[in-house]
């Protein structure tokens, strides 16, 4: 076990080594010039370099990605070029809020995609299985942005049960973490549906109704737990795909996460906070998918990790 | 007590009052908007304390039987559409799902085929357990915890309390049978339906198991409806015997009546397809000429091993001592047998010489050593060597058309236009019996017999020197069986092909093999011509395989055997060390038996 977990440690590590080198250099090919965006466009030449210089972006890439490198083993990501701060401090006063808003995504495309996927497999071929089925597609071909603004009109102009936007309360969490949830929840429920039928066919489902125990006992209590085993390796992965729906649904509902960070850097080339944002996604990424591959043998007894 | 031994189990208490009678049942299948009936007015009664035998082969219905009266029949498709089943005052048909949980496990029990499957993967033993006397009666989980203890204890499980807390994975198939019955004769209920309760079963694990449930049944009263295709087991178990075929009842009668003197065509086929021990021994084996042809294939001191890893940097820690110093030759035009129970590693040596997985040792196929064989060597190898395997349908592509299935060997061989092929493909057909024109359909459009002649036909579509036999009739109904070994005979006969035949049942070895070795954890302990080792078995392990197979005859004697609820040590070791290897001492005309002591005996 200790073992198990020092050489997936070791594993992690080596692909944020390998994450870190590609975005570094795709950074350095793009043909976008930050020093541009710093010096802004009536800088003469000689500031321009100046800049560069002072900044190391006149260096080879070896030396430069070597002293990014350099940072990071003392904590250091860098400095923002725009914003005159420590990207580190940048990212940590915005973390949180991210982590709160994808715990809440994650909760919410669990609640509603496993419920809706047990009932879909427990009336297989009815008129409500179709109905979700076809729902679930609709939520997973559906835009984040255009779910966000949909919940929106409805729920915060309209009904107003919930605040438009802003960060603080648990009534300013609901509608960002079912816009963000509501794809994963498509996925999740067609997943647990014919997970939930294969389950559902076992010999084992059969002994426990030969058991004599009730329907509801053996869907909870012996198909549960069995099906659901698919699907957590699939919320590690999940975590990547949240990355991408943080910075669409951080822009519409106003969230001040690391989303937004991302986005706004985007925009201005400003390196350091791309590199940043990038590496600590991707640490999530990793730890996520880690998690769930230990999470899953107090499941499933079969599974030994060594 | 004492005077209940005499007569049959049940006669002792009232001895004709039913306590489950089917009347007139229909179970159909809704298909195509049209319904089929699966079984047919099927009237029976199920005395007080009597073991009776469902027999029937492949889509006879008695399955399905077995689950309507427990009300387990797959929905919607599948319904009871006419008939009662009438168990104390009710009808079980009537019931509806609510009365009938409380009859389920608790009055009418049922223990199924698939002892890996049957127990849920993610709970304890002891929980399975547990909740199923907690459904039926009001006691506290202390309670219900030391009834499964001793429900497990009644099952002669080894440590039982250690069990409570085990997972199903971590018991052997046996060990989880014999928590099934636990399960299901906990609440002590007045009908046990046991689906081929050892079908699944090693050989010695099938006869602990059978002797457990007739004990059981004495000591209980519970009366057991045995469902099988296995007239051994029929002949062993039950008093009266029901056959049925293609979901009617073809016949039923008392055990006695129905082998010594069955009325249907139907039954007296059956009992005539069951292979017998006891007819080979005496049978002229092989003529043994002076001349010993060449073999085809040749293992000296073959290993095989399986690395497990562990540690930090994934080193080899233990080995899985799967094959260890097996020599044996396989002559050419001979059936040579491997037997031994799961795990014995009989499979794994057909692999190694299909060159499937990796070994030490000596191992030359066809005048080739196998070892150090570049591709195309390999590849040479195969033209010589194929396989067949189990299970037919699993072997044959679904998307493919059984004749280019057929081909297909000689397209990677590059052998032929595609008409020579074609013509090939249409001869092999007629060579095992299936019509020419049956090249153009598709797999799932056969019967498993018939997919197995495909497979077989696949085999010889390269003209190989030797083909292997892992366990290809094991899956076939036993009249289909009889046919299929009739082909292979006829086969070997027609080309001299050599067979590896590996398989678990010592009465189909008896029939087909010319030589057999005797296998236990990776190691050969006996080894002989058919006559040697079943007119003179002298390894304990071999006499324990021979006389644990059931014998379909209703008046065999069977002699006590002792009580082994042992389970076979492991073949995994650390690296470094390894099993205990045996010694094979010839005790006269190449008879090879492992043990020194047993070569002293016969030599003295």
């Amino acid at each position: 076990m200790v073992a198990y977990l020092i050489r997936r440690l070791v594993a992690a590590f080596l692909i944020l080594l390998g994450v870190a080198a590609i975005t570094f250099f795709l950074l350095y090919v793009l043909p976008a010039d930050p020093v541009r965006q710093i010096a802004g466009r009536s800088a003469t030449a000689q500031t321009v370099e100046n800049i560069r210089h002072q900044l190391g972006l006149d260096q080879p890439f070896l030396v430069q990605f070597g002293r990014y490198l350099a940072g990071l083993t003392q904590g250091d990501l860098g400095h923002s070029y725009l914003q005159k701060t420590d990207v580190g401090t940048l990212i940590g006063a915005r973390l949180p809020a991210s982590l709160l808003l994808m715990a809440g995504g994650i909760f919410c495309e669990l609640v509603i995609g496993l419920t809706l996927g047990v009932i879909a497999a427990l009336r297989r071929g009815s008129a409500l299985d179709q109905g979700l089925m076809v729902g679930s597609f609709v939520a997973v071909s559906a835009p984040q942005f255009v779910v966000g603004l949909l919940l929106l009109y409805i729920f915060a102009v309209k009904l107003d049960w919930f605040p438009i936007s802003g960060y603080g309360s648990f009534s300013n969490l609901v509608l960002p973490s079912v816009t963000l949830g509501i794809l994963g929840s498509g996925w999740y429920s067609r997943m647990m549906r014919s997970s939930m039928i294969d389950v559902l066919r076992a010999d084992y489902i059969r002994t426990a109704r030969a058991k004599g125990l009730g329907r509801a006992r053996v869907v909870l209590r012996h198909a549960l737990p069995n099906a659901i085993l698919p699907i957590i390796a699939m919320i590690g992965i999940d975590i990547g795909i949240f990355m991408g729906g943080i910075v669409v649904v951080e822009s519409v509902f106003g969230w001040p996460g690391i989303g937004q960070l991302a986005w706004q850097a985007i925009q201005r080339v400003d390196i350091p906070i791309i590199m940043g944002v990038t590496l600590v996604s991707a640490t999530a990424i990793v730890l996520g998918n880690l998690l769930a591959d230990l999470i899953t043998p107090f499941i499933d007894p079969r599974i030994r990790l060594r | 007590m004492s005077a209940a031994e005499d007569i049959p189990p049940g006669a002792a208490t009232a001895p004709d009052t039913p306590v489950l009678s089917v009347e007139g049942l229909t179970v159909s299948v809704r298909a195509n908007g049209a319904e089929r009936p699966l079984v047919e007015d099927l009237s029976f009664t199920l005395r007080r304390g009597e073991t009776l035998a469902i027999a029937g082969e492949s889509g006879s219905g008695k399955s399905i039987t077995s689950l309507a009266i427990m009300g387990l029949l797959p929905p919607p498709a599948v319904r009871a559409s006419a008939g009662r089943v009438i168990f104390g005052s009710s009808d079980l048909l009537a019931l509806g799902e609510a009365g009938m949980r409380r009859i389920r496990g608790d009055r009418i029990a049922m223990i199924f085929q698939e002892p890996m499957t049957s127990l849920n993967p993610v709970m304890t033993i002891g929980a399975q357990l547990v909740e199923a006397l907690r459904e039926h009666e009001a006691i506290s989980r202390a309670e219900a915890r030391a009834q499964a203890l001793a429900a497990l204890k009644s099952v002669r499980i080894a440590q039982p309390e250690r069990r409570l807390d085990q997972y199903p994975h971590e018991l052997s198939g046996g060990m989880r049978q014999r928590v099934m019955i636990a399960m299901a004769l906990a609440l002590k209920p007045d009908v046990l339906i046991a689906d081929e309760p050892t079908t699944a079963l090693d050989v010695t694990v099938q006869r602990e198991v059978l002797d457990l449930l007739r004990d059981l049944q004495r000591d209980m009263g519970t009366a057991i409806i045995l469902i099988t295709h296995d007239m051994g087991v029929v002949a062993e178990m039950a008093e009266r015997v029901i056959v049925m075929r293609n979901g009617r009842m073809v016949e039923q009668g008392a055990v006695s009546q129905i082998f010594g003197t069955p009325q249907e065509a139907y039954t007296q086929e059956l009992l005539a397809a069951v292979p017998r021990m006891g007819d080979g021994a005496t049978r002229p084996g092989q003529p043994a000429s002076d001349t010993t042809p060449p073999p085809v294939a040749r293992l000296d001191r073959v290993d095989v091993r399986f690395d497990i890893r562990g540690g930090l940097l994934g080193r080899v820690t233990h080995r899985v001592h799967a094959v260890e110093h097996v020599s044996f030759d396989i002559r050419a035009g001979e059936t040579f047998a491997l037997v031994g129970e799961s795990g014995c590693g009989k499979s794994t040596i057909a692999r190694a010489i299909a060159g499937l997985v990796p070994h030490e040792g000596h191992l030359e196929v066809a005048g080739r050593v196998l070892k150090g064989l570049d591709a195309a060597g390999r590849k040479a190898i195969r033209r010589d060597v194929q396989m067949v395997f189990q299970d037919p349908m699993a072997a044959l592509d679904p998307r493919m058309r059984v004749g280019a299935a057929v081909a297909e060997p000689l397209v990677i061989h590059g052998i032929g236009t595609e008409d020579e092929r074609r013509a090939r493909a249409a001869d092999l057909f007629a060579r095992v019996g299936l019509p020419p024109e049956a090249v153009e359909r598709y797999p799932h459009e056969f019967s498993g017999g018939q997919r197995q002649r495909i497979c077989i036909a696949r085999a010889l579509a390269l003209n190989p020197k030797l083909i292997i036999c892992d366990e290809s009739t094991s899956a076939l109904d036993v009249s289909v069986q009889a046919r299929v070994l009739d082909l292979l005979e006829a086969l070997k006969r027609e080309f001299g092909i050599a067979y590896l035949f590996i398989s678990h049942d010592m009465a189909v070895v008896e029939n087909i093999a010319d030589r057999l070795a005797v296998m236990y954890l990776g190691q050969i302990v006996e080894m002989g011509s058919r006559a040697q080792i079943f007119g003179n078995p002298q390894h304990p392990y071999t006499r324990r395989l021979i006389e644990a197979v059931p014998v379909p005859d209703p008046g065999h004697v069977r002699a006590p055997a002792p009580r082994l609820s042992g389970e076979v040590p492991s073949p995994i070791h650390p690296v470094g060390s390894g099993p205990r290897r045996l010694d094979l001492c010839d005790i006269g005309g190449g008879h090879l038996v492992a043990g020194d002591r047993a070569a002293k005996e016969a030599a003295a």
